[in-house]
């Protein structure tokens, strides 16, 4: 599938360890900075467990060092670098896409339109 | 605000020590007698210089800072940043800025800290040499290194070490030159700074030890270090990091006693050889000593504090104990490491080339006390060692015991320690007492507490207490770890207890100081309620730490919609105000329902919804109901005495004043509360975590009682109170609680875990028997001097509510959250 980057959004817009909802035609991607916006990540938003569209609103951390957001509905933990889920065995993961900020600015890698 | 007859006290200097100051007058009951002014030099607000190396890795000064911008200014506070003090007229008490603003004081405060002492070696002003001092010096650093490929590091102590590893993390070969024969000379012996060395090396850096520097080469530019032994480094930048001098020049022109070597000369008091005068932090000289660590200037702050309140305080020096994390590395030195030959003997762990660790204790020759200690690449026991030897305890038998690996590593030797060892100097309480406690039944640190009374005071021995008891339950055989999560190897009230102490209003300095890695859902909204209990600031400034409901003020339903529950105290509305509740919910189309706490919820509004609809629930006299916290959630009534016929008191008078005291507090887990106006408790008192009943003589004040999956009835507490008793006694009761209790833990689970159950909690409230219901008062008192609903705080906030919309990235709206009609409402589809 062709992807391109694409760009969603200043950092400044996105607060500090928190997560933000970006929407590009029909996707809803979670979008998370750590380290006061030194690191990003990006999810799908959609919690697979009872397929709520919330994840960009759960509590970041990291869990044995692995960057996570835990959903705030029920607080499964999600990897932030690869959408696994990390606290349920029996949990499907999440999409997990590629992002940069580059000069303030915030990219996701999504597919071609 | 300035009221008649306050003082003015200007602080010279805004570093770590001076802005503490400033916070210690500002919490304490004092005051509101000071007005402050503080000079700074530097362009920016007082950080943390300490975790300066931390600079590096996030380029961020705003994690560095010691407060939040605004901390200033809500503090009533002047701050001037980049405008030193040039001189001091002490005849008429004024301080001149070097922008020229003249400010009159009663009492000024030195804490211009020291500078980094640069030698004075032939080509140390040539370009590309920088000191390590400042988060300036640390920019220059960074910029001036993307063109380089080497440094070197001119010192090799603490500082030095430090600014070495940062050069090398820029991508430098870095070499650390050190004039004296070995490493940290004043911290370690030859062999701990050998094994030091060893480490180092390992991690890259070079070291070169017994190195004098002649000259500093280069054309404009540095490119050459030449020693005194005639060699030469090629490095393209240096970094100075070979000692401090103190600041003391402002104070030397106005004519105050300095030392020889420099620093302000101070008293037990800190008062300089002018007694309107004081002098804390490196500026200050004590006893021909300068303090060159954090925690003495703290402890100096203080007693400047208490001085101005009246109270006998002195300093009395400080021990200068530290444990570093240095370099990935574990080093530590205690007490005395370079005894008087002749006085003491010593134990020694070496396993230098085999491990890279180094041990070392020095004691007193006829074995009985703990003089001193190194400890370099494993500094596991530093904790139990330190309070070994500050407290004089006894050491065993076999002194080696305390480093020997075998009987080290979680119980490190604890178990060892002589059963008179005084754990808790504030209550005068041993490890012996401790013990027994344990061999009673004491399962928890909170248990021993309550037994022993360790950990009543000042609360600094829990950490202690419970590596104790841990050693104890696990030499027994039991596996306990009570540690709140992975990030915290502590328990909430030990969280609590070191906000308090420390007087931490960051999470992430909480994690910086306390803490590892990057936090969780569980540590973060656990330090959120602990900072809203202590310091009851804007919820919003801390909205990475929210838990689920608090992050957006609302209740999160199933669908991503919220529910909006305004407050109605004592379950009591006008009609007026039904009407315009009932009229934003029908311009909303929201989902009305009574709740179980006597009030109107109005669910499906969606995020970008919630300020605006709150505006317009606050314009008709509405406030925050905090359905969504862990908080004071509501007192319900019965309509009592002024229309019930069986009614012996007025209970809605009683629910809403209860209410109305204690709205917006926050605590371990939700409150909940009711007042019922006779013997039928048509309110159901007893079912909450504190009820009130009304009596022929007054009221009777139940706690501890819970309605919901483990249901229990409330205790008696105390009986026939009048109206204010029963206030008082809740200001205790809930705050003894908001102290002691587990994470998320209702009452009714704390008091079951409480030994010595309902009496032991009758002494505390009543009896006052732990000497704190003063400060349990005062912080109650604090909670309702402080109280702002949390949506009247968001929505003067601009900044507060730009994220509550569903997306960041556009205005849509979220068209995945949809409704269907039951019973002629809304309803998630």
């Amino acid at each position: 599938m062709k992807t391109e980057w694409k760009q969603v959004g200043q950092a400044a817009q996105f607060a500090t360890d928190l997560g933000g909802c970006v929407k590009v035609d029909d996707l809803h991607i979670a979008v998370f900075n750590l380290n006061n916006r030194k690191d990003w990540y990006a999810i799908e938003n959609r919690c697979p467990h009872k397929a709520a569209d919330v994840l960009s609103r759960g509590i970041v951390g990291d869990a044995d060092g692995e960057p996570k957001v835990a959903c705030p509905l029920h607080k499964r933990s999600f990897s932030l670098k690869s959408g696994e889920c990390i606290s349920d065995d029996e949990m499907g993961g999440v999409k997990a896409f590629e992002i940069k900020c580059e000069d303030g600015v915030v990219y996701l890698k999504l597919p071609l339109k | 605000m300035i009221k008649a007859a306050t003082k003015k006290i200007v602080v010279v200097g805004n570093g770590m020590v001076g802005w503490k100051f400033c916070a210690l007058l500002r919490q304490s009951d004092i005051s509101a007698n000071f007005e402050i002014t503080v000079f700074g030099e530097e362009p920016r607000a007082a950080y943390d210089r300490v975790h300066l190396t931390a600079y590096f890795e996030t380029r961020s000064a705003d994690k560095l800072m010691m407060c939040p911008d605004n901390w200033y200014a809500d503090n009533d506070i002047d701050l001037f940043l980049g405008d030193k003090i040039i001189s001091i007229d002490r005849e008429n008490r004024v301080v001149t800025s070097e922008s020229g603003k003249q400010v009159e004081y009663d009492r000024l405060i030195l804490a211009t800290g020291s500078d980094a002492f640069v030698p004075p070696v032939d080509g140390i002003d040539k370009e590309g040499v920088f000191v390590y001092r400042t988060i300036e010096d640390l920019d220059k650093i960074i910029a001036y290194a993307k063109n380089c490929k080497t440094a070197a590091v001119l010192g090799g102590g603490l500082l030095g070490l430090e600014a070495a590893r940062a050069a090398m993390d820029l991508g430098l070969d870095t070499e650390v030159i050190e004039f004296a024969q070995r490493l940290m000379p004043r911290q370690l012996d030859d062999k701990g700074a050998a094994c030091l060395k060893q480490l180092i090396e390992a991690q890259g850096l070079g070291i070169q030890l017994n190195r004098a520097t002649a000259t500093i080469d280069g054309d404009g530019a540095v490119d050459k270090l030449t020693f005194t032994t005639g060699d030469s480094l090629d490095i393209d930048m240096l970094i100075v990091s070979a000692g401090i001098r103190p600041r003391d020049e402002v104070a030397k022109a106005c004519g105050l006693e300095v030392g020889p070597r420099g620093g302000v000369v101070v008293n037990d008091s800190l008062q300089t050889s002018d007694a309107c005068i004081y002098a804390i932090g490196e500026v200050a000289l004590y006893n021909q000593m300068i303090y060159g660590l954090v925690a003495p200037g703290y402890t100096m702050a203080q007693v400047v504090v208490d001085q101005l309140a009246g109270v006998a305080s002195s300093f009395t020096g400080a021990d200068m104990s530290t444990k570093l994390k240095l370099i990935g590395t574990d080093v530590a030195s205690f007490g005395n490491a370079f005894p008087s030959e002749g006085t003491f003997d010593t134990v020694e762990l070496d396993e230098i080339a085999s491990k890279g660790i180094y041990k070392k204790l020095f004691y007193s020759k006829d074995g009985t006390t703990l003089l001193g200690g190194i400890l370099v690449g494993d500094a596991t026991e530093y904790a139990t060692l330190l309070m070994l030897y500050q407290n004089g305890g006894a050491i065993p038998d076999n002194p080696y015991d305390l480093i020997d690996p075998e009987k080290t590593g979680d119980s490190s030797g604890i178990l060892a320690m002589d059963d008179d060892t005084k754990i808790c100097t504030c209550e005068n309480v041993s490890k012996g007492d401790i013990m027994d406690a344990i061999a009673g039944g004491a399962m928890t640190p909170s248990d021993i507490k309550v037994c022993t009374r360790a950990g009543a005071g000042c609360g600094g021995c829990m950490p202690m207490v419970t590596q104790l008891l841990h050693a104890k339950l696990k030499a027994d055989g039991i596996e306990v770890n009570e540690d709140i999560c992975e990030h915290f190897k502590y328990k909430r009230t030990e969280l609590f207890d070191l906000v308090k102490q420390d007087g931490v209003k960051t999470y992430d300095e909480l994690l910086g100081r306390h803490g590892s890695g990057l936090g969780c859902e569980i540590c973060k909204p656990a330090v959120g309620s602990i900072l809203a209990s202590l310091w009851n600031e804007p919820v919003n400034d801390h909205a990475s730490l929210q838990d689920t409901n608090d992050a957006f003020l609302a209740n999160i339903q199933k669908n991503g919609s919220y529910s909006i529950i305004p407050r109605m105290s004592g379950g009591e509305v006008t009609a007026e105000k039904m009407i315009a509740l009932g009229q934003i919910a029908k311009k909303y189309n929201l989902y009305v329902k009574l709740t179980g706490g006597q009030r109107v919820a109005m669910l499906g509004a969606k995020v970008e919804q919630l300020p605006i609809i709150w505006r317009e629930l606050l314009d008709a006299g509405f406030e925050s109901g905090q359905a969504y916290g862990k908080s004071l959630r509501t007192v319900k009534s019965c309509v009592g005495q002024s229309w019930c016929r069986f009614g012996v008191n007025d209970s809605t008078d009683l629910a809403v004043t209860i209410e109305e005291r204690y709205k917006g507090l926050r605590s371990p887990h939700k409150l909940k509360s009711a007042v019922s106006g006779c013997v039928r408790e048509c309110a159901e008192a007893r079912s909450k975590d504190f009820g009130i009943i009304a009596t022929e003589k007054g009221w009777d004040l139940f706690v501890c009682g819970n309605g919901g999956m483990t249901p229990q009835h409330g205790i008696l507490l105390a009986s026939d109170l009048s109206k204010e008793q029963v206030l008082l006694y809740i200001d205790r009761f809930l705050m003894y609680y908001i102290r002691t209790a587990d994470r998320l833990t209702r009452t009714s689970v704390w008091f079951n875990n409480l030994e010595g159950g309902i009496e032991h909690l009758k002494d505390v409230i009543i009896k006052d028997s732990l000497g704190i219901c003063d400060e349990l008062e005062a912080a109650m008192r604090h909670h309702i001097d402080t109280y702002e609903c949390d949506w009247a705080r968001a929505l003067k906030n601009d900044e507060y509510l730009t994220r509550f919309k569903p997306f960041v990235n556009t205005e849509d709206t979220d068209k995945t959250i949809n409704f269907e009609t039951v019973r002629k409402q809304i309803q998630p589809l």
